[in-house]
């Protein structure tokens, strides 16, 4: 099976991949959100598996949380109470919106992992004071990880981690910038299902593939160059008929800004001097989502940025029904340039 | 339901008084240009010390919204909000005041418009893109509080983080200010607030009195100085002579409801555009709201401040409140409620509008079954937005759980 079938299969069927390597006697840890410190603990020799939720609601979760709450919290929950993610040996959340800081604490009140932690990193994200504190965050997660878990994370594994990801996401922003071009055969689909992926498979298997994949592409893509080129912009998205329906309107999805793309991949990490403060000016630095404070128009202008440096057409926000984060409009809100042109929202 | 004669003595005396200082609070905000004065708009939980310290006029625009909300002008504001792409299950509040701030609609006219902006995150996070909204459209400038969520622990480096925001608050204010902090007065607001704090508690434990002399839906009026005004003589004076009211119906046995027979808990944000309709329903079952989680909040930080050192003690008290720790830790504070209000029930308002106030209920709502023994029960809304409330539903519930009540109580 090829690289691009690998990643597909796995981001459709995390659990079954999860199973598979609790099987070869792995521990892993699920987590919510891009800004959980994976690096840690793929350094720590334990498998960091990103858990989007289930996608069939059985009201299982209904015990727990009001039915105005996302799918992406819900389904986190139903997943964990039905038994589907048994190969866990624990969870982290890092602090991000509402609706996941309670799910932490319903969590944890009802499952009996081994391992819980909350990294509560910070929210304002433009001050020395709030990057030491990410660091110590960082630091007391690392040090949760040693006691949980009993062993030690030296500096020189978290440098291999840091350079493992480093790796990852280079290779993601080479194959994006490939579909964007139009020298790849890659469907915007095919990017975010590798995405995805790259969150559920062995990180250093997924370093290797996407290096492979990158080396393959060598056809340009089937587009035509007729399509609209626009740029989705959300938290995640994990629906693949989403890609579907965008193509069949006519228009590809040359960017995004989501966690489940562009987000996760851009901003490397320096491989000099002390690891965690490389770590945490990653976190401090990163393209922010809605859930933390850069500056009062950073979104707005990164949007600006990226539609210009793709040359994107149109935008499409896309919204989880019940989301609490006035994440698309609203943030986009007078800061959204004329040069943007709304599809949908 | 009770006489128009009962009404008249069951009102309260401090009541009138409430009114006309929350008018002069809003004069004086509203002529502080002329006046030369600086306006904050600030979030509820904020450390609004430091802006009395340097004579800054604090306006809250969730203070605003439970206006708005109590004028039934919620639903509007808020169609209004969508109508600009806001999405309806954004909190009330921040639909309604944001629709506000464009169209200058809304009670009193609006708020008048900020010099600066003070957002702390210690209730939700949906203030911080709220704010974020502010600064651009008012274009001035925003100071972020920032305080981690406390789920299990205050760990060592919160406190230093939340500390040394405190310090960059003092520049940012000074900056704005063009004068320095004066310490002194820092420690006389302090003090005060303290001391605000102390007598907003005592109110509300009044209501521990068989019968009560108040009801919940009192505190949420009451509330609104100990938000508003904290750290100034006003509060203090104005909630010594509320106190003094309280005990003088004690004595004279002028009661909440006249034949209170049960005590329930109140849980969340009140529904503000149905105050007087559910306090109606609950009185027709002799049904007594004796206390409530929400406007307990801002005194229940009491324990992490000190007498001696408010200045620093504030990183704690503002970083530990009611709804930035986790439900395990919020439920202690509801069984002690339960005991010291003797109550029979709790009614939870699961509000649409606060997702970090609800989610977690029905958790809280198992534990108080469990070790408390008594019933909950669950009401739906968002606070502000009068559009989605079912009163007829609400009713069948209420008249539910109070079957429930009696047959437990007799
Ligand atoms: S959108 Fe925000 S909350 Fe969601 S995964 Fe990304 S960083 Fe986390
Ligand atoms: S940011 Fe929105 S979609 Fe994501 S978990 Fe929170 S509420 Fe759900
Ligand atoms: S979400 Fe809740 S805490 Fe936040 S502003 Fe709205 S009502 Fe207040």
């Amino acid at each position: 099976m090829g690289p691009l079938n690998i990643f597909h299969q796995n981001a459709d069927n995390p659990h079954g991949y999860a199973r598979g390597l609790k099987a070869r006697g792995k521990t892993i840890l699920g987590y919510f959100c891009s800004y959980t410190p994976e690096e840690l603990i793929n350094a720590a020799g334990i498998h960091p598996l990103r858990l989007f939720g289930a996608k069939d609601d059985t009201g299982i979760a209904d015990a727990h949380l009001q039915a105005y709450c996302c799918s992406l919290v819900r389904g986190a929950l139903t997943d964990v109470l039905s038994g589907r993610l048994d190969y866990l040996d624990g969870a982290v959340f890092p602090h991000t919106c509402d609706s996941i800081q309670r799910l932490s604490d319903i969590w944890r009140l009802n499952t009996n992992l081994k391992f819980f932690a909350d990294v509560v990193l910070p929210v304002k994200l433009t001050t020395e004071s709030s990057r030491r504190y990410l660091e110590e965050v960082l630091r007391k997660f690392r040090s949760d990880l040693e006691k949980g878990f009993s062993i030690t994370i030296p500096d020189e594994r978290i440098r291999a981690s840091i350079k493992t990801y480093n790796a990852i996401r280079t290779s993601l922003k080479a194959l994006y910038r490939m579909h964007a071009k139009k020298t790849s055969p890659l469907t915007a689909g095919d990017l975010n299902a590798i995405v995805r992926g790259s969150m559920i498979i062995d990180r250093t298997e997924a370093a290797s593939m996407l290096a492979d994949l990158a080396a393959q592409i060598q056809a340009p893509g089937k587009a035509d160059g007729s399509e609209k080129r626009v740029m989705l912009v959300g938290s995640v998205c994990e629906h693949p008929d989403i890609y579907r329906l965008i193509e069949q309107a006519g228009a590809d999805v040359v960017w995004d800004d989501l966690c489940t793309g562009s987000r996760y991949f851009e901003g490397l990490i320096s491989e000099e001097g002390d690891p965690i403060s490389a770590l945490a000016r990653r976190y401090h630095e990163r393209i922010i989502c809605p859930a933390k404070h850069s500056s009062v128009t950073g979104r707005g202008e990164n949007l600006v940025t990226l539609s210009q440096e793709h040359g994107v057409q149109g935008v499409i926000f896309l919204q989880l029904k019940f989301c609490e984060r006035p994440a698309s409009r609203a943030c986009s809100w007078r800061s959204r340039p004329s040069c943007l042109p709304k599809v949908s929202s | 339901m009770s006489t128009p004669e009962k009404d008249k003595t069951r009102k309260f005396r401090a009541a009138k008084r409430m009114r006309e200082i929350m008018t002069e609070y809003y004069i004086d905000a509203k002529s502080a240009v002329q006046t030369g004065r600086k306006v904050a708009w600030i979030t509820s939980g904020g450390p609004v010390e430091p802006l009395i310290v340097m004579d800054v006029i604090p306006v809250y625009p969730e203070n605003y919204g439970a206006m708005i909300g109590a004028s039934h002008m919620g639903g509007d504001l808020c169609s209004k909000a969508e109508a600009l792409g806001y999405s309806t299950d954004l909190c009330s509040y921040a639909r309604a005041d944001i629709a506000c701030a464009i169209e200058n609609g809304g009670p009193i006219g609006g708020l008048p418009r900020p010099d600066m902006l003070i957002c702390c995150n210690n209730i939700c996070g949906t203030v911080l893109k709220w704010y974020e909204i502010h600064a651009r459209y008012f274009n001035v400038p925003l100071f972020i509080f920032d305080t981690p969520f406390c789920h299990t622990e205050f760990p060592e480096i919160a406190r230093r983080y939340v500390r040394s925001q405190l310090d960059e608050y003092v520049s940012f204010l000074e900056g704005v200010c063009g004068r320095p902090f004066d310490l002194e007065k820092s420690r006389e607001v302090g003090a005060l607030s303290l001391q605000g704090q102390r007598l907003w508690q005592a109110v509300l434990d009044t209501a521990a009195h068989r019968p009560a002399p108040m009801t919940a839906f009192d505190a949420f009026f009451f509330l609104a100085l100990i938000v508003t005004l904290r750290g100034t003589k006003t509060v203090v004076d104005f909630y010594q002579e509320l106190l003094a009211e309280m005990n003088e119906r004690i004595d004279r046995g002028i009661w909440a409801i006249p034949n209170e027979r049960y005590r329930l808990l109140w849980d969340n944000l009140p529904v503000w555009y149905r105050l007087k309709w559910l306090s109606e329903t609950f009185e027709a079952h002799d049904a007594c709201l004796v206390a409530d989680t929400y406007t307990t909040a801002w005194c229940g930080s009491m324990k992490y401040i000190d007498e001696n050192n408010f200045f620093d003690s504030m990183a704690e008290a503002y970083t530990r409140i009611y709804l930035n720790i986790g439900i395990d830790e919020m439920v202690k504070t509801i069984y002690t409620m339960i005991d010291k209000y003797e109550v029979d029930g709790m009614v939870m308002h699961s509000n649409r509008s606060c997702k970090p106030y609800s989610f977690g209920q029905y958790d809280i709502q198992k534990m108080i079954q469990e070790h408390k023994g008594i019933p909950c029960m669950v009401i739906e809304s968002h606070m502000t937005d009068e559009r989605s409330f079912s009163e007829s539903q609400t009713a069948t519930r209420i008249d539910a759980f109070m079957e429930m009540i009696k047959q437990k109580k007799g």
